[in-house]
């Protein structure tokens, strides 16, 4: 009965967290007349950047996993658990990366500039769809790697006694998986690309680089147009709105870790060992050498961090440490409510994770500002407003993996449980606990992680004395001191992979049990 | 004649050697422990592994080195159904994988469906077939397919008793009107007994030499009474 009403008080928390304030932002904005030309094709570009972002992501992901299923070669495991860095690296680290590598003064511009070319600029649409590329090409390559390990041995076996020429092997096998793993990997990327806010924020603008969270960002920090910062808001939730409900009937693709080392044995490998060759080098040098020339570069200029980057750490920490235990109390919750009931209440559970993915940070903290502002200071509430809201972007993942483990716990032991007349509080302590320590530890890692990257609500909200860390990074880019810049995002590196290390490795704790 | 002439596998650490014939026509049981080898005998003779040192022969001629050139069939406990396929075309790729059949060739394919009881299911998906029938669908490839050795995995171990003898029977009526050289990889003495008429022996990565079943279990040597136990048939 708790357990029911916990699951519910959650559930609903979460529906005013992204219904209620959407509704509020409906009620205070103009509608859609507010909206002018500039805005409009800030929608137009949004939609193209998602789409043209989640195609590309997927269009190069699906060589580069071919590549790593059917290969085995030394540094293989490694590489495969880089690819799983994108997803906890904050945003705007990758995007200083990024431009170290490809921005005006970064490598490849140098070599240009010395071959007598013109300098590259990323800045507007070039450089957020880079960004988008660089950070879901890995999470894509992974879903579908999966999804390779995933297919039976046997069958790759029979292809090959039938003796399946290349375009027979690929209608037999390779075809009906990608139709049954792209379309929810599309969608994923989309949604994603669709509420991405610090890209557009850090290389985006201009009249063919604007999204609509950037929007509704400027004409609430620039102009103060808090009417037409609510329209935006309505806009961008009802986007979300749609492609979240294609999302419910189209599943998502699973995106924990597990069943990543198997390599089925194929006869195919040799014969493709150089163009996967290529592939594999082409990606594993794209993720690496934006993140080795940040990393590079702050190491070198770590004296001259500047004296606010304790007070900036330990904001951090404390959000992040506080979004964690929310994530996790919600995700707990929401699993041990419904993940008995019918399929009914489950997919109730999902539709409230993927709430959490389709809201917009911006249109949630556009909401809050203006259910605060009439009565007090928005600014002072910005610490636990950006705690739970990081907590909400982190809960459809920690939900992922929480709900199958709290399944299986059950399925399992359940019988077990009742035949042994156990009671609740020893169910829930000496079996329960155990058996979800470890995605406890590696969901808590992800929302700890993701929350010290975050730099949405806070970049609303903030008032230029409260530093985080991802936002003294973004202030220190805007006045153009990139080496405490590049430093600032060795200290945030470090302390977001420390956080997910120390959850994960918690989680794993005694390997025994595992 | 099948012959593997000082054939030695090495996997993971794990090794296998075989130096044996087997007439064609035969039908042999490969029995023995779990981790003594069985299926990487197989695997290796169809061609997945590549051997060490040594030979696959048939008919005194080394076979060729992609499984698929090979003279054989071969049939898994699970996962011979492509899900997203029809029946048909399941069978129908044993003679072309492109799924691009002649007439004549669909004709055949309906025919071995029909040979082995199948006739009204060749537009059904698997997931519409029970158990049996899934091993009957794997049955008529093996028909239409037409080479002259089938490798059997462990096949139907996942059905009932009563199931499984029937389709053993079915396959050894199949195999022998075809003259069909069969090894059967099995867990369970009374299916070797049923089936095969002489019997390997895998064991502590060696493969025996094929010996008449009957008297093998009648007098077992020290490595098949420990594997048996007291359960000797």
């Amino acid at each position: 009965m708790l357990r029911i009403v916990l699951g519910g008080v959650v559930l609903i928390a979460l529906l005013i967290f992204s219904l209620g304030t959407a509704l509020v932002v409906g009620l205070h904005g103009r509608g859609l007349a507010a909206l002018n030309g500039a805005d409009w094709s800030a929608v137009k570009f949004t939609l193209w950047q998602a789409s043209l972002s989640a195609f590309l992501s997927i269009a190069m992901a699906i060589p580069v996993a071919r590549a790593l299923a059917r290969q085995v070669f030394p540094g293989r495991q490694a590489l495969i658990t880089l690819l799983g860095a994108p997803f906890i690296l904050p945003v705007i680290v990758g995007v200083l990366g990024l431009l170290a590598v490809f921005g005006r003064a970064g490598w490849i511009s140098a070599a240009l500039q010395w071959a007598g070319f013109a300098k590259l600029s990323i800045y507007g649409a070039p450089g957020v769809i880079l960004a988008h590329v660089f950070f879901n090409l890995p999470l894509v390559t992974r879903l579908l790697l999966q999804a390779w390990a995933a297919i039976p041995a046997e069958r790759f076996r029979v292809a090959e006694s039938l003796g399946a020429a290349p375009w027979a092997y690929f209608r037999l096998i390779e075809w009906p998986m990608l139709r049954a793993t792209v379309p929810g990997a599309f969608l994923l990327v989309f949604l994603l690309c669709l509420t991405s806010f610090v890209v557009a924020l850090a290389v985006g603008g201009g009249p063919r680089g604007t999204t609509i969270e950037l929007a509704i960002y400027q004409a609430f920090r620039l102009d103060f147009d808090l009417g037409k910062a609510a329209s935006l808001a309505l806009v961008q939730f009802t986007i979300c709105g749609v492609v979240s409900l294609l999302a419910f009937l189209v599943p998502l693709p699973q995106t924990d870790g597990l069943g990543l080392d198997r390599v089925v044995q194929r006869l195919d490998g040799p014969q493709h060992r150089f163009a996967d060759g290529l592939w594999i080098s082409a990606a594993g040098a794209f993720l690496v050498l934006p993140l080795g020339a940040v990393l590079m570069r702050g190491l070198r200029h770590m004296l001259e961090l500047p004296p606010q980057i304790l007070a900036a750490s330990v904001t951090s920490l404390t959000i992040a440490f506080a979004s964690t235990a929310l994530c996790l109390a919600m995700a707990l919750s929401l699993s041990l409510a419904f993940a008995r009931r019918g399929s009914l209440a489950r997919s109730l559970a999902e539709a409230s994770g993927i709430l959490g993915l389709a809201s917009s940070p911006l249109v949630v903290g556009t909401g809050l500002f203006v259910l605060i502002f009439p009565y007090a200071q928005p600014m002072t509430f910005a610490l636990p407003i950006t705690a739970s809201v990081n907590a909400m972007m982190a809960l459809p993942f920690a939900l992922r993996v929480l709900m199958p483990a709290v399944q299986e716990a059950y399925g399992d032991y359940l019988h077990l449980r009742l035949s042994l007349g156990m009671g609740r509080w020893i169910w829930m302590i000496r079996i329960l606990g155990p058996r979800l320590r470890r995605p406890i530890g590696f969901s808590a890692g992800l929302a700890a992680a993701l929350s010290m990257g975050d730099l949405g609500v806070i970049a609303l909200f903030a008032d230029p004395d409260l530093q985080t860390l991802p936002l003294m990074l973004y202030r220190l880019m805007g006045a153009y001191r990139m080496d405490q810049a590049a430093a600032t995002a060795v200290v945030l590196v470090v302390q977001s992979l420390l956080l997910f290390w120390m959850f994960d490795r918690g989680g794993r704790g005694h390997a025994a049990f595992g | 004649m099948l012959h593997l002439d000082r054939l030695c596998y090495q996997q993971d650490g794990f090794s296998l050697a075989a130096d044996l014939k087997i007439a064609a026509g035969d039908l042999v049981a490969v029995i023995g422990p779990s981790g003594g080898g069985k299926s990487t005998l197989l695997n290796g003779i169809a061609g997945f592994l590549v051997p060490r040192t040594g030979r696959v022969l048939w008919a005194g001629q080394p076979m060729p080195d992609h499984p698929g050139e090979r003279p054989l069939s071969i049939l898994f406990q699970d996962h011979n159904l492509f899900p997203h396929l029809t029946v048909l075309d399941n069978v129908a790729i044993g003679l072309r994988p492109d799924m691009r059949l002649s007439a004549s060739q669909k004709a055949q394919a309906v025919a071995a469906l029909d040979q082995v009881g199948l006739g009204d299911k060749a537009m059904s998906y698997p997931r519409d077939l029970s158990g049996g029938q899934q091993g009957r669908a794997g049955l008529a490839r093996v028909l239409l397919r037409q080479r002259p050795l089938l490798l059997l995995d462990e096949p139907f171990a996942a059905l009932g008793p009563a199931l499984k003898d029937e389709m053993l029977e079915l396959t050894r009526q199949i195999v022998q009107e075809a003259g069909i050289t069969a090894l059967m990889v099995t867990h369970d003495p009374q299916d070797a007994l049923s089936f095969a008429q002489y019997a390997i022996l895998v064991a502590e990565g060696q493969a025996q030499a094929p010996v008449p079943i009957g008297p093998l279990f009648d007098e077992p040597p020290l490595a098949l009474q420990t594997y048996l136990g007291r359960r000797a048939p």
